[in-house]
């Protein structure tokens, strides 16, 4: 986690733009909104601007944010370092030919897409949401990279809920965050 | 979109980006993909950059993004232009106490809703989405907005579908595109 002297007072901004909205979408879990995050200007570029600085000299060339709250954070990184963005979408959005990962969730099952010939193997990419939960979405979003020969150099968010234990469900890739929820 | 002047250079660029996909998400429908935009960082920057050289000195405070795609290109235009980002999205996502537009599609009806409290009365205000074509979300956008007391300075996309008239049911509402599409 981002933890560096000049950092902690763009972090401990950022943490506070986040509301906390209890019982969404079912009682007992504490939605974390970054809507209230957007509505901050200098917070909202802070947050960028932490993950530009962290991969900038990478040479990674795809960033692929998960839809829909990856698609706000993932495009102006994508931008800033000079790589494609690709969105992973549910079923049936993606319009040409796609390849599919299903993941489990609570009760049941979804299926991740993207389309097919976004990336080339050998492409180094990053992977981005607003939160990282469980960890099952990142890791269809993994699967579905590695599976055209792409190398996941990192999965980032902004916010981790570790209760969840989603670190651990990534395993041995790596796994970076702003703030825990 | 403006007719008289020379087109931007950069617009081409844009233009042999986006995809045609035919018969998606139905027979006869030729959807304009503009993933295929975004894999080109170049064509993607120069169409932010457009709208951001159009809307940096206008003051505009709030930019709105109709979800999906309008998430992908409005907040790069308000970051750059130092404004707020706020989704507009389908019914059920947004976690806190909102406001509804319903609004009608061909067969049926859908609804756009905006966090309470996001916008500010007096505020300036863009909308943004990858493409306008009936203009019917767009509408829906604009009337959030307008409903808490914001002004709604101009629509812009990256496509426009003029057979549509999406321009006409914005009943006057400025709308500026990089591109039409038939």
């Amino acid at each position: 986690m981002a933890s560096q002297d000049g950092e902690d007072q763009r972090l401990q901004k950022i943490a506070s733009a986040i509301r906390v909205i209890p019982n969404f979408p079912k009682p007992g879990i504490m939605f974390q909104d970054i809507t209230t995050l957007l509505l901050d200007p200098t917070a909202f570029k802070d947050t960028i601007d932490l993950f530009v600085e962290r991969y900038r000299s990478k040479d990674i060339s795809v960033v692929a944010g998960i839809e829909a709250r990856g698609f706000i954070f993932g495009p102006p990184i994508a931008l800033a370092i000079g790589a494609k963005f690709v969105p992973m979408r549910k079923p049936n959005k993606l319009p040409g030919e796609v390849i599919s990962e299903e993941y489990s969730l609570e009760y049941g099952t979804d299926k991740m897409e993207m389309h097919v010939g976004a990336v080339r193997a050998g492409e180094r990419a990053l992977i981005i949401d607003d939160l990282i939960a469980t960890g099952g979405t990142l890791c269809a979003a993994i699967r579905l990279l590695e599976r055209v020969g792409v190398e996941v150099v990192e999965c980032a968010c902004v916010i981790e809920l570790p209760e969840l234990k989603g670190r651990d469900r990534l395993g041995d890739r790596p796994l970076f965050v702003l703030v825990e929820g | 979109m403006s007719g008289c002047k020379e087109e931007d250079p950069r617009i081409q660029g844009i233009r042999t980006r986006i995809r045609v996909v035919p018969n998606f998400p139905k027979p006869g429908i030729m959807f304009q993909d503009i993933t295929t935009l975004l894999l080109d960082p170049n064509a993607f920057k120069n169409a932010v950059d457009l709208f951001v050289e159009r809307y940096k000195k206008e003051n505009i405070s709030v930019v709105a993004g109709v979800e999906a795609r309008g998430f992908i290109f409005g907040p790069p235009i308000a970051l750059a232009i130092g404004a707020k980002f706020v989704p507009l999205r389908k019914p059920g996502k947004l976690p806190g106490e909102v406001i509804s537009e319903e609004y009608v599609l061909e067969y049926g009806k859908d609804c756009l809703q905006m966090h309470i409290g996001a916008v500010e009365p007096g505020e300036r205000a863009l909308v943004v989405d990858d493409l306008i074509a009936t203009g019917g979300t767009l509408c829906a956008a604009m009337k959030l907005l307008e409903r808490v007391g914001a002004e709604v300075i101009e629509c812009a996309c990256v496509i426009e579908l003029p057979e549509l008239k999406g321009r006409e049911r914005l009943e006057g509402k400025p709308l500026f595109t990089l591109l039409e599409s038939l």
